[in-house]
């Protein structure tokens, strides 16, 4: 017997569970509720009110990537100060958060931001200490924001840090013999090589912020994503037909987002 | 002054990383049930998590879940490396394409489609679903965990073992398989923490079955609850002392090789 039909339980399974669930959304968007053809699930998307939340979830998930790496490229870079050992550590540090079950960490902000929460209270004893109005901290978009900051930020750091870690410390060290100070260094010479680690992180940061729905529904009191959307309809709503539609707009956004990525990274970038 | 900054810097990411964490934790003590006020410590709502039956359930449905999508993963993608990589570039390139596929689709397509899958055939949603989605999605895991453990492996032990008589089934078992071990474990370790912490995927082929994620996520909605901060707590403790075992066991093996 051929080695090779060790895979035919799994071809089997695959063409169950990978190529027609794909094959059914692709045809529950083109049909009709009665199986006809038609293509009024996609234009019933461009619909003003569907396109508005299309554009918030974009928009959202671009923010938090800009934050994302705002915030973690300088971690990321002051990591590769440490020694290796305690690297390790820090590492194991920025990791850990991501291994708690991501809904517990999401719901454990609900604790900090509601009205008597720590943060709210903090918050709130500056402004008014400067003469300003109380604000509520939850379910509005900016809570919804910090939730996917403080939920992706790690899969920026790290995949940075892993591509700083790797330039070679003497071309660093030529350029400052060159007469480079730290400032042009890093402008000229580290910002350059982390590239591939910044395109990484991003679209690791973005494509999660894009596509989740939890984070919306738990801080965002109401507001709606477009991961909302496709959960409304296949739940709630029932309406296949559009969901799947829905569902195929948003493959087709990630799908185009990994092939940035492809043309960007070289692979150095990858920590999975 | 910068080295200063630089610390301080690492440490207020880390604050913000852990803040909710530890507040979570310290509020599973508060003897009141409003987080208005600290009411002293107690061990209140630990009593209430393990009295409470439909977090306990959940809690069961979890685990068992994991295990056994983890074990059935396990067996089919190993199956299936093997099998894949003894074939032709054609049939192995449409065997990847088609592998890679459900790591990149976003989880929500990946759950609308496998609920469509199970609703079309008329499955019943529930526990059965749940754990052919996550084996669904572990295989995967499992197949690029072991791929490379075989591309390393000399191929000529195993037609040695064929040469000197065994069978087929005895030189898979004898060569290959202890060959590939350490693949085959990172896979099954991938695939039960995958299916531990899933809430998407379960979320929509579950039914009325409830994995702790999605209890989780109905509790939250329903409103602030205490007991999910004792259960928090529990399980990150849990998670930090298994790292740290994992930690230590790989730095002691290493000590060993060294």
């Amino acid at each position: 017997m051929n080695r090779k039909w060790y895979a035919a339980p799994y071809g089997v399974w695959m063409v169950i569970f990978t190529v027609v669930p794909f094959l059914l959304i692709i045809y529950y968007s083109l049909t009709a509720g009665d199986g006809g053809f038609t293509l009024s699930n996609f234009q019933r998307f461009f619909d003003p009110v569907y396109i508005k939340v299309l554009g918030r979830s974009l928009g959202i998930a671009a923010l938090c990537t800009v934050f994302c790496l705002l915030i973690g490229y300088p971690a990321a870079l002051f990591m590769t100060d440490k020694k290796v050992d305690r690297r390790g550590m820090l590492i194991l540090l920025f990791v850990i958060p991501m291994w708690m079950n991501f809904l517990l960490r999401t719901y454990a902000w609900l604790t900090l931001l509601e009205s008597n929460g720590i943060v709210t209270k903090a918050v709130n004893a500056v402004i008014t200490f400067f003469g300003g109005e109380e604000i509520r901290l939850l379910y509005n978009y900016n809570a919804v924001l910090m939730g996917m900051i403080y939920n992706f930020l790690p899969f920026m750091i790290l995949p940075i840090h892993s591509v700083l870690t790797k330039i070679d410390r003497r071309v660093i060290e030529a350029a400052q013999d060159l007469g480079a100070n730290p400032f042009t260094v890093f402008i000229k010479v580290i910002l350059p090589l982390s590239v591939p680690g910044i395109v990484s992180g991003c679209v690791m940061v973005f494509m999660p912020a894009v596509t989740t729905f939890v984070i919306s529904t738990l801080l965002g009191g109401g507001m709606k994503l477009f991961g909302d959307l496709i959960q409304q309809q296949m739940i709630t709503t029932g309406d296949w037909n559009f969901g799947s539609a829905l569902s195929m707009v948003m493959l087709i956004l990630i799908l185009i987002s990994m092939f940035f990525m492809n043309k960007f990274d070289n692979g150095e970038g990858n920590i999975m | 002054m910068s080295k200063f900054f630089k610390k301080a810097y690492l440490y207020l990411v880390l604050l913000f990383l852990y803040a909710p964490i530890l507040t979570l934790i310290v509020y599973s003590f508060n003897a009141n049930k409003t987080r208005a006020s600290w009411g002293g410590f107690s061990l209140n709502w630990y009593m209430e998590l393990f009295q409470d039956p439909e977090i306990l359930n959940s809690l069961y449905i979890t685990i068992a879940c994991a295990v056994i999508a983890a074990i059935l993963a396990t067996i089919l993608g190993t199956l299936a490396a093997i099998g894949m990589h003894s074939m032709d570039k054609l049939p192995k390139l449409i065997f990847t394409s088609i592998s890679y596929l459900p790591m990149l689709t976003p989880e929500i397509v990946t759950g609308v489609s496998l609920m469509i899958l199970f609703l079309a055939v008329k499955l019943e949603l529930g526990f059965v679903t749940m754990v052919l989605s996550h084996v669904a999605f572990d295989i995967p895991y499992v197949i690029f965990a072991v791929l490379p453990k075989l591309k390393q492996m000399n191929n000529h032990a195993y037609e040695a073992a064929l040469d000197l008589g065994a069978t087929p089934t005895q030189a898979l078992m004898k060569v290959i398989i202890p060959e590939i071990l350490p693949g085959i474990f990172t896979g099954l370790l991938l695939s039960f923490t995958l299916s531990l912490d899933d809430f998407v995927i379960s979320y929509f082929v579950g039914g009325p079955v409830q994995n702790l994620s999605v209890l989780i996520y109905s509790m939250a909605r329903r409103g602030i609850n205490p007991k999910i901060n004792a259960l928090s707590a529990l399980m990150f403790v849990f998670i930090v002392i298994l790292l740290l075992v994992v930690n230590r066991r790989a730095s002691i093996v290493e000590q060993k090789q060294h």
